[in-house]
């Protein structure tokens, strides 16, 4: 099997990633298959941070002085950054979080909060949330919380046997009842990139909202959230070569200006007094305090970076990975993937079980060859109850992967077997 | 590397488990999980006065955390509780000895091939996952509990 073509110049990529040159022990090379959880850093994104300590750093928003004017300007820049990267209709939709789970809970949080004006926005007994049995703890949690702090009900889509949303029962599913729909656009553990336009548009008949979790599809491929036609978007920064601390909730303006505030504080006022205060308009009525000031200008800087390279070539890449992996995976007696087992709307993570051998001893022999992959139910447990396995061993992959540390994988995997054998 | 966490002993017991399957009568029961990784053990207990007639369990997981139960029974299957209870407190504390505590063979027997798993903090709770619930359905049996379940991490 050779190794099929990609348009990235993966060698010049890699070398913008210092720490894909490092050696671990037994002077093994780092190969790196652990994306999914978090992504390396390009060169671009470090000097950036550094930079902005070093040469710029202020706080925003309530400086009059030059640097509190640059520290201001960067941070507004990476947001309007942001906004083209998804092609926000509006700047003042995206809204900086620390990370993809607070964004998640900061939609639940409010519609269970029970202050916003229209009833639309407020969950109660009676009313439906809807989420898919293939979600990241972070998008199952909050709503079973909102559950029950409102008396809604809490539903889910399960899951077909190939790793799929099972839309069979849509219609009943989604429902005059339903609120909000809640699902993931790429899954983290089974790769499954889900059929947004088909929820979206039975959402539209019920008048429900759809919050989108693209934690894992935004890093990887180009996204345009007026053509997904969802309601909110959440991704979070260190997936996607920028730094940890810095997520984003993107949503229609119509949708986060009828929300009511999440964390009361600074900046996200318009005026307090002893009596009762009002609020600023989006972005600053859900960034109460410090904002993570240089993370939002380092997150900035890896979308210059994903942007400079091109999503489009970023997503074929791990197109090819992804079929590359898929072969040599069946070909290794004993492997079962779980998940779609082809490249069809499915991204670059490859989740599987090995016959007779725990994820976590594999995982334990493969990093002893400096192989780095994830073992364990990665934060979406119900897939794991659901195809009957206690954990997977996940290999995910990013602009940097090689075809040869798909082969290194591959080695690895036959080698596990022989000492398991 | 493998060589010191991947014991052959360790190895024999995951491959030809001792004493494995749940067993009656016993006199305590505790259920444990891993949550980390999803391990999970089974153990119940027999007593005959002081004496452990019999520790059984059931369970699944990686090679690690099921060689040490296997360990577990062979080693205090037959002693008295107090006997039991000490080994499992020198076994705890070669595990937790990140690698500097000398295992004493004389008293843990095939349970001296873990020694390399303390060095590997993510493993330390996979071998002291079957410790810890014989330790809980000890506790149960003596106090004439009987069979409950419970999760515990
Ligand atoms: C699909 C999905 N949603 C949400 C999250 C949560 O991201 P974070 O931990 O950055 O909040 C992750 C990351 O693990 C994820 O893969």
């Amino acid at each position: 099997m050779s190794a099929p073509h990609s348009p990235l110049d993966v060698d010049r990529v890699r070398k913008d990633f210092p720490i894909l040159e490092r050696r671990l022990a037994g002077d093994h090379p780092l190969v790196y298959l652990d994306s999914a959880n978090t992504s390396q850093k390009p060169t671009a994104v470090l000097d950036t941070l550094a930079e902005h300590y070093t040469r710029h750093n202020a706080n925003v928003a309530r400086a009059v002085h030059q640097l509190g004017e640059e520290s201001t300007a960067a941070f507004e820049g990476a947001r309007d950054k942001l906004a083209a990267l998804i092609k926000a209709p509006s700047r003042d939709e995206v809204i900086f979080t620390k990370n993809a789970s607070e964004a998640l809970n900061l939609v639940a949080h409010t519609l269970a909060s029970g202050l916003a004006d229209d009833p639309r926005y407020r969950l109660g007994p009676g009313d439906e949330i809807v989420v898919t049995e293939m979600e990241h703890h972070s998008n199952i949690v909050p709503w079973q919380l909102a559950a029950k702090r409102t008396g809604a009900a809490f539903r889910w889509f399960g899951l077909t046997d190939d790793g799929r949303l099972d839309l069979s029962t849509i219609g009943e599913l989604i429902n005059e009842r339903t609120k909000i729909v809640s699902l993931v656009h790429q899954s983290n553990s089974l790769g499954t990139v889900n059929d947004v336009a088909t929820v979206v548009a039975r959402a539209r008949e019920v008048g429900a909202l759809v919050l989108l979790d693209g934690s894992q599809s935004v890093p990887h491929q180009p996204i345009d959230v007026t053509a997904l036609g969802v309601d909110l978007l959440a991704f979070t920064g260190h997936k996607m070569v920028g730094p940890t601390g810095i997520g984003v909730l993107w949503g229609r303006r119509e949708v986060l200006d009828a929300l009511p505030p999440f964390l009361g504080g600074g900046e996200m006022i318009e005026t307090v007094a002893m009596t009762g205060s009002t609020f600023a308009p989006i972005p600053h009525k859900f960034e109460a305090g410090t904002p993570p000031i240089a993370q939002a200008i380092g997150l900035g800087a890896a979308v210059d970076y994903l942007t400079g390279i091109g999503l489009d070539r970023v997503h074929a890449h791990e197109q090819a990975l992804t079929a590359y992996t898929l072969e040599k995976l069946n070909a290794v007696d004993g492997v079962r993937i779980i998940g779609p087992n082809s490249t069809e709307s499915r991204g670059g993570t490859v989740s599987f079980v090995l016959d007779g051998v725990h994820p976590h001893d594999v995982g334990q022999l493969l990093d002893e060859r400096g192989v780095a992959v994830r073992v364990g139910h990665h934060c979406a447990r119900p897939v794991c109850v659901r195809y009957g396995i206690p954990a997977t061993t996940r290999a995910s992959f990013y602009l940097y992967t090689t075809f040869d540390e798909i082969d290194a994988l591959a080695d690895g995997l036959h080698q596990v077997k022989r000492f398991f054998g | 590397m493998s060589d010191s966490l991947y014991q052959e002993i360790i190895l024999d017991h995951y491959k030809n488990p001792k004493g494995r399957g749940l067993r009656e009568p016993f006199g305590g029961e505790a259920h444990h999980v891993n949550p980390t990784c999803g391990d999970e053990i089974t153990i119940r207990v027999a007593l005959d006065g002081e004496k452990i007639t019999d520790v059984s369990y059931d369970g699944q997981g990686c090679s690690i955390s099921q060689a040490s139960a296997s360990v577990l029974h062979e080693l205090l299957t037959g002693s008295t509780v107090d006997d039991a209870f000490a080994t499992e407190r020198v076994f705890t504390e070669l595990m937790q000895g990140r690698g500097q505590v000398e295992p004493d063979e004389d008293v843990l027997g095939d349970g001296i091939a873990f020694a390399g798993v303390a060095k590997y903090p993510a493993r330390v709770k996979c071998a002291l996952l079957s410790w810890m619930a014989f330790k809980d359905a000890t506790a149960r049996a003596l106090a004439g509990a009987g069979p409950i379940e419970e999760e515990t991490r």
